[in-house]
C-alpha cells in the first residue's frame, strides 16, 4: 500500500487515476452461466478483458471414454443445454459416420424437423437473454413463452424438456406420437407472426440499435482467424453454413430443402417482406448484425420445419431404430462437425474395436466464439461488455464440457 | 392548523400547536410515502405481469395478491442485516435513511389539494427540486461506503446522471413557474382551475413540448428505466445497493417509489391542473364549493383527482421500464446535454415569446367560470400587500382566502391606469412585474 512510502508528498501529488481490476462473474447476472471476466478498467472504460473459464467442467469427454456411444448421449445433452437436440444429433451422426450406418429417409426428415425446432428454441433463448443483457426484461419472457411451446412438443416426443437424449446413433429413441405434427403446425402458425413482436421490441427499437449498432465490430478476416462459427461468423458477412458446406453425411439430410444461409451477401440480406431494414448505424460484424442473423435464422428454421413435416409424413421407411446399447464399434476414427445453433459443433471419436470408444473429443463452437471477447471489448465501455458477450451467445456448459 | 389546535386547547400563542401540527403532517405524509410504496410495488408487479403475459402476485391477501408487498416487507424485516467487513460502517448504515429522508422531506411542500399541504412554502417548486436532489447523496454514500466496486460504479454513475439532469429539469420547471408568476405550488394549481383548456400543458405548443422533456428528465432524475444505470442489474450486479439486505435495502425502494410519485405529482400540478379535473364538475353540477363541508368535499374530490393524475404518471414510468432497454452511460449524458437541454431551452424561450407576443392560447377561450389569470392577479396583489404590510411571507392557502385577504387589503380601485395588476380592470394577460411594495402603500 502507498502508506508504506516514506515521503508523504509522493502520495499527495500522485492524483492520476488508477486502473481497477474488477471481477465480472462467475456469479454475475449477465455472464450466461459461470463465465468469469477479469476486467481492467479505467472508470467506465475497459482496457483489458480476460475471460476465465472452467467453472462448469464436468469431464464430459473422459466420461465418454468409459461409456458406449448410446450411453454418452445424455452427456451431450448437458453440453449445450439450450440445444440438447442438436448436440444429440452431432454425436449420433459422428457414431454413424464411423459405423457407416445408413438411415432411412423418414429418419432423416425426422432429424431435420427436430434439429430445426431445437435451433428455434435455442435462438429464442439467445434473443431473450440478449434483451436481458441490455436491460429489458419483457422480450425474455416473450421468448420463453414461445420456447415453452417448443419444449411442450419435445416433451411429447421424448418425455424431457431440457435434456432430451432423443436423437441417438441409429435414429431416434421413438417415433413422433400421433397428432404431434398437427400440434407442431399449430405452433408454427401461431409463432410466425410473433416474430414481428420481437422485431418491434428489440431489432428495430431505437435504444436497442443505439446499444448494439457499431459495438464490437468484427471483420470477416478476424472472425475466420479466431475460428468463429455459426451466427457469429455469418454476422460478419461470411457465407458459411455446414448445412450447405458441411460433410456429405450431414448435408444429405438437407438435400432438397429450400432455405437460405442468412448472412449479408453483396451488401444485403436475403429479401423477405417480414425482415426489418438494417439501420444506418449498423456496421457489418457488430452486435446488431449477429443478433439480426439469429432472428432471421429463426425464420429460415420455420421454413425448414414446415418442409420437414411435409416430407416426414410422406416418407417411407422407419423412424430409425437405435443401435444396440453395447454395439461393437469398428476400429478407426471419425470426426464430424454439424451446424449447431451456436456454431460448428464437432465430435471426434476413436475406436479400438470395442463397444467403448478409446478417445472422445468435442470441438466447442462457443469456445472459439468466446475467444474474441478480449479483442472486441478493448476500449469499450463497461456496459458494452454484456452487450458484446451476449451477442456471441455463449453457453458455458459447452465451453467447459 | 397550528392555530386551530391552540384555540381548541386554549393555548393561544404557545408552541404546542405548531409541534402537534408538524407531527400530524409528518405522520400523514409518512403514510403517503410508505403506503404509497407498498401500493406502487404491488402495482408495478401486476403491471409487469400484465405486460409480460403472466399474472404477477395472486395469492397473498386474497384475489389480486394485494398484500404481497406487505408480506415481502415482513420478510425483509426478519432478514439478517448484513454489513460487509470492508464497508464504512457508519456511512453504510445511514445511507438508506438519507435517501429516504430526502424523498420524504420533499413531500412537505407538495399540495394534494387546494390548501392540503403540510407547509405552504412560497418557493415550493424550488424546495421540492432541491430536496429531491439530495436523494443522490444517499446513493453516493451507499456506493462509496459499501466497499464494493460495483456499488462504487453505480454511485458514480448516479452522481453524474442526476447532476446532469437537474439542468434540463430545472429549465422545464421554470416554464410553468414563469406562466404562473409564482413558485407556490398551491397557486400554480389553482391558476389552472376550470376546464382543461386552462392547463399549462395546453397553453401553447412549447409548454406541451416542455412537459415531455420534463417527464423524460424526471424519469432520469428518479433513476427509472431506461435511465436506471445506477442499479443496472445486467452490468453492475445491483449497482449501489449490491451489498444491502433486509430493511435497509427496502428503504432505497421506498425512496425510489416515493420519488416517482413525487415527480409525477409535481408534473400533474405544474402541467395538468393539479387537483382540478378536466371539467369543473362541482360548479357544473351546482355543488357548493364554499362553506366548511363544501370546501372539504371539493378538496377531497381534488385530492382524488390529483392522486389519479400522479398515479397515471407513475404507471407510464412502469410501462416504459418494462418495455425499453437501458441506455449506456455516455448515451444518457448525451441525451441530456445534446437533446434535453437545448430542447428545454427552446421550449423555455418559445413559451416566453408566446407570452410576450400575446399569442392565442386555449385558456383565452374562458370556458367555465372565470379565466385562469384572475388568480394570478390576485396573487400578485396579495404578495405586494403582505410584503408591504409586513405580514408573513407564506402564500395564502385557498382561493377563498385570497379573495378574503385581497378584499381586506385592497384599497379602493386606484385611479392610476399605469398599474394594471391591482385590479381586474387591467389587462388580464399583462405580466408586467411590479416591484414588491412599490405598488401600494398601506
Amino acid at each position: 500500500m502507498s502508506s508504506q512510502l516514506d515521503d508523504q508528498r509522493i502520495i499527495e501529488f500522485d492524483v492520476r487515476t488508477d486502473e481497477m481490476l474488477v471481477n465480472m462473474g462467475p456469479q454475475h447476472p449477465s455472464t450466461h452461466g459461470v463465465l468469469r471476466l477479469v476486467l481492467r478498467t479505467d472508470g467506465e472504460i475497459i482496457s483489458q478483458v480476460e475471460p476465465q473459464i472452467g467453472y462448469l467442467h464436468r469431464c464430459a469427454e473422459k466420461i465418454g471414454e468409459n461409456l458406449t456411444p448410446r450411453q454418452w448421449i445424455p452427456y451431450t445433452d448437458r453440453m449445450d443445454y439450450l440445444a440438447g437436440m442438436n448436440m444429440n444429433l452431432g454425436w449420433a451422426l459422428t457414431v454413424e459416420k464411423l459405423m457407416e450406418h445408413e438411415l432411412s429417409d423418414k429418419a432423416k426428415h425426422l432429424r431435420v424437423l427436430i434439429a430445426e425446432l431445437g435451433r428455434i428454441a435455442s435462438h429464442l433463448v439467445g434473443m431473450g437473454a440478449y434483451g436481458l443483457d441490455l436491460g429489458t426484461f419483457s422480450p425474455f419472457l416473450y421468448a420463453f413463452r414461445e420456447r415453452e411451446k417448443i419444449l411442450d412438443l419435445f416433451e411429447d416426443v421424448c418425455g424431457a424438456r431440457l435434456t432430451y437424449s432423443y436423437l441417438t446413433p441409429g435414429g431416434a429413441t421413438a417415433d413422433l406420437p400421433p397428432g404431434w405434427l398437427e400440434r407442431c403446425q399449430e405452433f408454427l402458425d401461431q409463432f410466425e407472426p410473433v416474430i414481428q413482436e420481437y422485431h418491434a421490441l428489440l431489432t428495430t427499437n431505437a435504444i436497442f440499435i443505439k446499444r448494439t449498432a457499431g459495438i464490437g465490430v468484427m471483420s470477416a478476416e478476424m472472425a475466420i482467424d479466431y475460428g468463429c462459427t455459426g451466427p457469429v461468423l455469418r454476422g460478419s458477412g461470411v457465407n458459411h453454413d455446414l448445412r450447405f458446406h458441411g460433410e456429405e453425411i450431414y448435408t444429405e439430410m438437407y438435400d432438397g430443402y429450400i432455405f437460405d444461409v442468412v448472412c449479408e451477401k453483396d451488401g444485403s440480406y436475403p429479401v423477405d417482406e417480414t425482415y426489418p431494414p438494417v439501420p444506418e448505424d449498423a456496421v457489418l460484424g457488430d452486435c446488431w448484425h449477429r443478433f439480426y442473423v439469429r432472428m432471421l435464422e429463426v425464420v429460415q428454421s420455420i421454413k425448414l420445419v414446415r418442409q420437414a413435416m411435409e416430407r416426414y409424413s410422406s416418407a417411407s421407411g422407419d423412424w430409425g431404430i437405435p443401435i444396440k446399447l453395447s454395439q461393437r464399434l469398428p476400429a478407426g476414427e471419425a470426426y464430424l462437425e454439424t451446424e449447431a445453433p451456436r456454431g460448428q459443433m464437432g465430435f471426434y471419436l476413436v475406436s479400438d474395436g470395442t463397444a467403448i470408444p478409446w478417445r472422445v473429443r468435442a470441438r466447442s463452437s462457443c469456445f472459439c466464439n468466446l475467444s474474441v471477447t478480449a479483442p472486441l471489448c478493448q476500449g469499450c465501455l463497461l456496459a458494452d461488455v454484456p452487450a458484446i458477450v451476449g451477442s456471441l451467445d455463449v453457453v458455458m456448459g459447452e465451453i467447459d464440457r | 392548523m397550528a392555530e386551530l389546535i391552540n384555540i381548541r386547547l386554549g393555548l393561544e400563542g404557545s408552541a404546542f400547536g405548531s409541534i402537534a401540527a408538524a407531527v400530524i403532517h409528518a405522520l400523514l405524509l409518512l403514510h403517503v410515502v410508505a403506503v404509497g410504496a407498498l401500493v406502487f410495488i404491488w402495482m408495478e408487479r401486476k403491471i409487469a405481469g400484465r405486460i409480460q403475459d403472466r399474472l404477477g402476485p395472486t395469492r397473498v391477501g386474497g384475489k389480486f395478491g394485494w398484500l404481497q408487498t406487505l408480506a415481502d416487507g415482513l420478510k425483509l424485516i426478519t432478514k439478517e442485516d448484513i454489513t460487509p467487513q470492508n464497508a464504512d460502517k457508519m456511512l453504510f448504515k445511514i445511507a438508506p435513511y438519507v435517501s429516504f429522508a430526502a424523498s420524504y422531506a420533499a413531500f412537505l411542500a407538495l399540495p394534494f389539494a387546494d390548501g392540503w399541504v403540510a407547509n405552504n412554502v412560497n418557493s415550493a417548486v424550488f424546495f421540492v427540486l432541491a430536496v429531491l436532489g439530495l436523494e443522490v447523496f444517499g446513493v453516493i454514500l451507499a456506493g462509496y461506503s459499501s466497499g464494493s466496486k460495483w456499488s462504487l460504479f453505480g454511485a458514480i454513475r448516479e452522481a453524474a446522471q442526476v447532476v446532469s439532469y437537474e439542468v434540463p429539469l430545472g429549465l422545464c420547471v421554470v416554464v410553468p413557474v414563469f406562466l404562473a408568476g409564482t413558485m407556490n405550488l398551491v397557486t400554480i394549481g389553482n391558476m389552472q382551475a376550470g376546464y382543461f383548456t386552462n392547463w399549462f400543458v395546453f397553453h401553447d405548443i412549447f409548454t406541451f413540448g416542455t412537459f415531455w422533456i420534463f417527464f423524460t428528465c424526471a424519469t432520469a432524475s428518479v433513476n427509472r428505466a431506461p435511465f436506471d444505470l445506477a442499479e443496472a442489474e445486467s452490468e453492475l450486479v445491483a449497482g449501489f445497493h449490491t451489498e444491502y439486505s433486509g430493511l435497509r435495502w427496502s428503504f432505497f425502494f421506498m425512496a425510489e417509489y416515493g420519488s416517482m410519485f413525487l415527480v409525477s405529482g409535481l408534473g400533474a400540478i405544474l402541467f395538468f391542473g393539479g387537483w382540478h379535473g378536466p371539467i369543473p364538475l362541482m360548479s357544473i353540477l351546482g355543488l357548493p364549493e364554499s362553506g366548511v363541508l363544501g370546501n372539504y368535499l371539493a378538496n377531497l374530490a381534488g385530492c382524488v383527482n390529483f392522486m389519479l393524475k400522479a398515479v397515471v404518471g407513475v404507471t407510464v414510468m412502469m410501462w416504459v421500464r418494462w418495455t425499453l432497454p437501458r441506455l449506456r452511460i455516455d448515451q444518457v449524458i448525451t441525451t441530456c446535454l445534446k437533446y434535453c437541454v437545448p430542447l428545454a431551452s427552446v421550449c423555455f424561450i418559445g413559451a416566453v415569446g408566446w407570452q410576450v407576443l400575446d399569442l392565442p392560447s386555449p385558456s383565452d377561450w374562458h370556458l367555465g367560470t372565470g379565466p385562469a389569470y384572475k388568480v394570478h392577479e390576485e396573487w400578485a396583489t396579495h404578495t405586494n400587500n403582505s410584503a408591504a404590510s409586513g405580514a408573513d411571507d407564506r402564500g395564502p392557502e385557498t382561493t377563498e382566502q385570497y379573495q378574503r385577504e385581497s378584499d381586506q387589503l385592497l384599497p379602493p380601485e386606484p385611479d392610476d391606469a399605469d398599474k394594471p395588476l391591482t385590479g381586474s380592470s387591467g389587462s388580464p394577460r399583462s405580466l408586467t412585474a411590479t416591484p414588491l411594495g412599490q405598488e401600494l402603500s398601506p
